[in-house]
């Protein structure tokens, strides 16, 4: 909660060492079930940040506490130096929030919603604003046509466009690339690196690996709780993971072998080579050592991947 | 064969299960039909009684005093005022607070003992003429009785022969008892509470069930401006459906409307208001459509039993009449009817504008409270 008043600045001017999000212990429970639990964290302005976790791990819950959409039970914070428990009203109008589930008006065509969420967030240029965001997404044809009969991966770019309609300080985004197609994908991307350029501060949840490896920083949940969080980089070598790659024709009949041997948390396919993993190196070691050379298999080490690491995460929870 | 048991079971299944987590659907289930044969059983009276009247008598005389006191006596008429003067309970009238004057006139005892047949007049309110029909014939009775008791010694002669008195009925607001120029009224009030009700129970409901809640509590609109703005474009609505039902009333059913339209309209759109308000609280409570639907049903029922529009509203017994009294239904029937057929001014209606005023307070206030800024 520190840099609660100073995080407030004059668009466009970067304010090094502000915070965007900063909450500590932030919880929700739904009944007996802590769907969120004591989770910090703190998002410097203009980063982008990637929310990973499992489904069901939280990250919804989490994002709509921070936008003032769910009560928090516990824990305190601001975002854009506004308090999230007194100032939700005031938060709302400066962030971008992009829920996971389509959630514009089926019944109103694509220009009619986007003119909507402009007359509510009063925005003064409004017919430009819309035009311009239809030009952009390559919408201005279909403008006319209704948001329910768009495909989902379209209703998913319309969504994001009309989130960014008020030029928000921090966009939240709830899975905004589910069933985007790779080409939109990038764009997507690019777009979210050159508004991070501009000061805009970004937490975006996603299961894709990829994307993960675009963030500045990832966070990482598990059953409501922060497991790790960092770059890329940190979080692969805070894991302590050591990964061999084992390939070969008859490789893929050692799988159920080398599953549960000593040293080994988790082995899996990975194309066509088998990965194993493990945080014990020298245990790790001993249990691949007899597959040397053996039928032909070739082992090599490879830096663990990211998928690897979560998969491990999410293997040693259980 | 493209037909099976199983496939429907697993249907039936399905629908139980889904049936079974809508508790308050389940509620309604058992509340509707209860409340029903409630309303029908026991507020509804086809022979209404205890009808609100005053007496304007202008006779000290023994034969004024008890056919005052037989009126007290009887069932069908409740004396709520008591007055020497003829205008003062005319007045009443006109307010709607009592259905009938009876008024006894000056020397009506020294004309019954000289035989010369006095007027005894009443003047009843016949905007809803279903009130009336029973006490008119009720009221001849009672008081020809009440005076055979009296007239002994001398007199007694003349309890045999006639009524000793003319009975003079002045049906006023509506002389011939015509029913449709109180029941089409009427249905202006309950035909606008049935389609605004039904207008605006959807309107947060359903955005909750399509998932646009969510985005809408996300933008920065607030309560109250979601609440003007869902309700607002209804009463454009409310206001076309009455121009119409108000037209047909004039050229085709000709009901006398006497009464200033300008001031009619002031009050149809707080009625409207009043009624959208409703529906719009409804939304928030409603979790699906199905339960909006069935709290609509549960107030659309009293507003068309207990409102005086099926049945005369003072022959309904007391606890039904304090439901009644709630109701916008019975506030606006009384006033269209009032402003159409009495040509009732704004004091006159102010009486039943009020409550009808705060009703819609009380609703939209109801409406706030319970709007969820949350989704939890
Ligand atoms: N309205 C609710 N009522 C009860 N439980 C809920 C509610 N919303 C979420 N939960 C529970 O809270 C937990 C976290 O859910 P949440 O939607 O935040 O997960 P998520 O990380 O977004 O998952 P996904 O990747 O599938 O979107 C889950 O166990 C879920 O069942
Ligand atoms: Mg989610």
């Amino acid at each position: 909660m520190t840099g609660a008043a100073a995080t407030r600045k004059k668009p466009g001017a970067l304010n090094i060492g502000a915070m965007a999000i900063d909450v500590k212990g932030l919880t929700k429970r739904f009944g007996r079930k802590l769907a969120v639990d004591h989770i910090d964290i703190a998002v410097p302005e203009g980063e982008v940040w990637g929310f990973l976790g499992p489904n069901g791990s939280g990250k919804t819950t989490t994002i709509r506490m921070l936008c003032g959409l769910l009560r928090v039970d516990d824990g305190q914070g601001t975002c854009l130096g506004l308090d999230i428990r007194a100032q939700a009203e005031a938060i709302k109008r400066q962030v971008g929030y992009m829920t996971q589930r389509f959630s514009f008006w089926e019944d109103l065509s694509i220009r009619e919603n986007l003119e909507f969420v402009a007359r509510l967030y009063q925005l003064p240029d409004r017919k430009a604003k819309v035009g311009w965001t239809l030009e952009r997404l390559g919408l201005v044809q279909r403008q006319s046509q209704l948001a329910g009969e768009l495909s989902g991966g379209w209703k998913q770019r319309m969504a994001l466009a009309a989130c960014m309609l008020h030029d928000p300080k921090l966009l939240l985004l709830d899975e905004p690339t589910a069933g985007v197609d790779p080409k939109a994908r990038r764009d997507f991307w690019e777009q979210i690196h050159a508004l991070s350029a501009q000061g805009l501060t970004v937490l975006v949840s996603t299961h894709y690996m990829d994307e993960a490896e675009r963030c500045d920083r990832i966070a990482y949940i598990l059953n409501g709780r922060l497991v790790t969080q960092g770059s890329v980089g940190e979080v692969i070598e805070q894991s302590g993971l050591s990964t061999f790659v084992l390939e070969g024709a008859h490789v893929r009949h050692f799988l159920g072998e080398l599953q549960g041997k000593p040293g080994v948390d988790y082995a899996g396919f990975f194309g066509a080579a088998l990965h194993v993993s493990g945080r014990d190196r020298a245990a790790l070691e001993a249990s691949i050592a007899p597959y040397r050379g053996r039928d032909g298999i070739a082992v090599s080490e490879t830096p663990p991947n990211l998928e690897d690491v979560f998969i491990l995460l999410q293997e040693a929870a259980k | 064969m493209n037909f099976s048991l199983a496939r429907i079971y697993a249907v039936l299944v399905k629908e139980f299960l889904q049936m079974r987590r809508d508790r308050v659907t389940l509620g309604m289930i058992v509340g509707v039909p209860l409340m029903q044969l409630f309303l029908f059983g026991f507020a509804i009276n086809f022979n209404p009684k205890a009808l609100p009247t005053a007496i304007a008598i202008d006779d000290p005389g023994i034969f004024a005093r008890s056919v005052t006191a037989a009126l007290r006596n009887s069932s069908y008429f409740d004396v709520v005022a008591t007055t020497n003067s003829p205008s003062g309970a005319r007045r009443l009238l006109q307010e709607g607070k009592v259905l009938f004057v009876v008024e006894i006139p000056v020397n009506f005892t020294r004309d019954i003992v000289r035989g010369a047949q006095p007027d005894l007049l009443v003047e009843a309110d016949a905007t809803d003429p279903a009130a009336g029909g029973f006490a008119m014939a009720a009221l001849n009775g009672i008081a020809t009785s009440a005076l055979r008791d009296d007239l002994t010694g001398p007199l007694a002669a003349r309890a045999q022969g006639p009524p000793p008195f003319n009975l003079v009925s002045h049906l006023l607001y509506n002389p011939e008892s015509n029913t449709r120029y109180s029941i089409i009224p009427g249905l202006l009030a309950v035909i606008l509470t049935m389609t605004m009700v039904l207008m605006t129970c959807l309107a947060l409901t359903r955005e909750r069930e399509r998932g646009t809640y969510e985005n809408l509590l996300a933008m920065p609109a607030t309560p109250v401006e979601i609440m003007i703005g869902k309700i607002a474009p209804n009463v454009t609505i409310g206001a076309i459906q009455s121009a119409i039902i108000l037209v047909v009333a004039k050229y085709v059913f000709a009901v006398p409307m006497i009464g200033s339209l300008p001031l009619l309209a002031a009050a149809l759109t707080i009625y409207i208001i009043a009624n959208l308000a409703v529906g719009y609280t409804f939304s928030t409570l409603a979790e699906n459509q199905l339960q909006a639907m069935q709290m609509t049903m549960f107030f659309l029922l009293p507003a068309i039993l207990l409102s005086g529009f099926a049945f005369p509203f003072a022959g309904m017994p007391r606890w039904a009449q304090y439901i009644g009294e709630i109701l916008p239904a019975t506030h606006f029937l009384r006033i269209v009817r009032g402003i159409l057929l009495k040509d009732n001014g704004a004091s006159e209606i102010w009486p039943d504008v009020w409550p009808l005023l705060l009703f819609t307070f009380a609703a939209a206030g109801l409406a706030l409270a319970r709007f969820r800024r949350t989704l939890d």
